[in-house]
């Protein structure tokens, strides 16, 4: 049994999430190990959420009145707490979108058809997200554009002896995400954006796993774009982010149109707002962003080194706990490069099996492709099991899944 | 909830029937549940009287799919094209017995989903699924 994290309480953490006291049947308390596809969220969210709701609500950027003010201020508070963060050179840099999804699409819509020309190089890596592969096979398909893929290695990491024969071919932009959802591998990105940078190629990275889980600086990332959802860090559905350099979200062209984006509307024509509103199209997710700022908070006061330290704690302890049940096989790297993210496939039984049988237990695992079909098929695998960490797992939980899949396998021995 | 993995449904999945592929046969058709990647196909041969003579499923997918897929092609056996056109998710659900989340309905559906594309296509129609 690994001892408990010494930085911080992860009993005093766990009370914190009203959730995690419930039963999912009577008597099963639920055992969630599936923060990678959704966070919990503690009680300080769910109270500045209903606090603004019960007190503040009213459009932002638009009335004189009382309401509008406060909901205002507590927006680009909101806006302010990510800046800081991320330590972001302005707010100007800090864009609310819904997800990470909505991030890369802004990017893949505005610079994309701004810049990508035919026969243009775009890069990403095997192991992403759909999220961060489907927008760029449609700007591809509608400029006549290229994609070249970073392949990744039988061990679940990024093959980057290719790397200098891909930035030869010119890329103007190279997406690489900063966590694996699903191998769990923590890719060298600030090395990948040098390289990049000095092939003359801008870089977008898919933050949606890492910047709940570890601190992420965008001053020395090296990043241009950074793309991540506040649901998977203690926040809200509704509202993720995308950072960009000024210079760049400057140049480029709105990605939706409406209110909130102008500074005038004549009836033929009109001129974009400001950054970072050029790019807020309409009423603003506000109580989420609200939310998100608490969450931001929490995360602060309990310092993102201490939630990895701990998630790494808690992913060592799974992985050597995994591989002491026969006939299953863990996917990805060892724990020291992966972040809390365990993807494994036990023998001669389906994932969505695996999961039904322990949500008998009351513990929730994902099964599927975890939205990364071509990593999948990289392995020649239809589907895994996934389970994932954050900073309220405690190594019990870990020993309840063991005990889990020792029913699986007895049920379908 | 806990009915779900009863026995029958387990020994459809761990002892499959009629599971391989026909060659020749009168239709075949395969598809996959976009939630999970399962693949699954279904042969079908058919008698003088255009009734399923012999049939064989093949793929990979969980307990539910796999099982679900194993008793539809005992009960098509002997049953015209159009009553294969007829059944729908209740035949299924009575099929295996148990009761299912929106989730793996899908699982559960995905072979006659497959034998019914299959059905249609053969009088050169497209089946659109009703779910």
């Amino acid at each position: 049994m690994a001892t408990s994290d010494r930085t911080f309480s992860t009993a005093e953490r766990r009370a914190d999430f009203p959730i995690l006291s419930r039963q999912v049947r009577p008597g099963v308390p639920l055992i969630y190990l599936d923060s990678a596809a959704t966070s919990q969220k503690p009680q300080v969210v769910i109270e500045a959420m209903d606090r603004y709701y019960r007190l503040s609500n009213a459009n932002v950027h638009r009335g004189i009145h009382a309401l509008a003010e406060e909901a205002t201020a507590m927006y680009e508070s909101g806006r302010e707490k990510v800046k800081q963060f991320l330590n972001a050179a302005s707010v100007k840099e800090v864009i609310f979108t819904r997800n990470t999804t909505e991030a890369i699409n802004l990017v893949a819509y505005s610079w994309g058809r701004a810049n990508i020309r035919p026969g243009d190089v775009i890069v990403y890596t095997a192991m992403e997200h759909h999220s961060n592969l489907v927008p760029w096979q449609m700007l591809a398909a509608e400029k006549g554009a290229r994609i070249v893929v970073i392949p990744i290695t039988d061990a679940g990491e990024l093959d980057l002896s290719t790397l200098d024969d891909i930035l030869a071919q010119s890329p103007r932009l190279v997406c690489v995400s900063h966590a694996s959802n699903v191998l769990g591998t923590i890719n060298p990105v600030t090395e990948i954006a040098a390289r990049a940078h000095e092939a003359g190629a801008l870089v977008l990275v898919d933050g949606a796993q890492s910047v709940p889980h570890m601190p992420v600086d965008v001053q020395t990332l090296g990043a241009d774009f950074l793309a991540f959802s506040g649901h998977k860090m203690c926040g809200p559905t509704g509202i993720g982010v995308l950072w960009g350099r000024q210079s760049l979200l400057e140049e480029m062209p709105p990605f939706m149109g409406g209110g909130d984006m102008i500074r005038r509307v004549y009836l033929t024509d009109f001129k974009p707002n400001d950054l970072p509103y050029k790019f807020e199209a309409g009423t603003p997710a506000i109580a989420e962003a609200v939310g998100l700022g608490a969450a931001v908070d929490y995360l602060t006061s309990l310092g993102m080194r201490a939630v990895q330290a701990h998630e790494h704690e808690i992913v060592a302890y799974a992985l050597e706990r995994l591989e002491e049940v026969p006939g299953v096989k863990v996917y990805g790297p060892p724990a020291d490069r992966r972040g809390g993210v365990a993807a494994f496939s036990l023998e001669n039984v389906h994932p969505h099996d695996v999961a039904q049988v322990l949500d008998r237990d009351g513990i929730a695992i994902r099964a599927g492709h975890h939205c990364a079909m071509p990593l999948h098929d990289r392995y020649n695998l239809p589907a895994t099991s996934r389970a994932s960490f954050y900073l309220y797992n405690v190594p019990e939980e870990v020993d309840r899944l063991i005990d889990g899949l020792y029913k699986v396998k007895k049920l379908f021995g | 909830m806990d009915d779900m993995y009863r026995e029958v449904i387990l020994d459809h999945y761990k002892n499959p029937r009629n599971k391989g592929t026909l060659d020749p046969h009168d239709f075949s058709y395969e598809d996959e549940n976009p939630l999970c990647g399962d693949k699954l196909r279904i042969d079908v041969r058919l008698d003088a009287e255009q009734r399923v003579k012999e049939v064989a499923f093949s793929g990979r997918g969980c307990a539910i799919s796999q099982a679900s897929a194993s008793m539809l092609t005992e009960a098509i056996l002997g049953k015209t094209i159009d009553e294969v056109k007829a059944m729908n998710k209740d035949d299924i659900l009575d099929m295996l017995g148990i009761e299912l989340g929106p989730v793996r309905l899908k699982c559960a559906l995905l072979s006659l989903k497959v034998l019914k594309a299959g059905a249609y296509g053969l009088e050169g129609q497209h089946y659109h699924d009703e779910d």
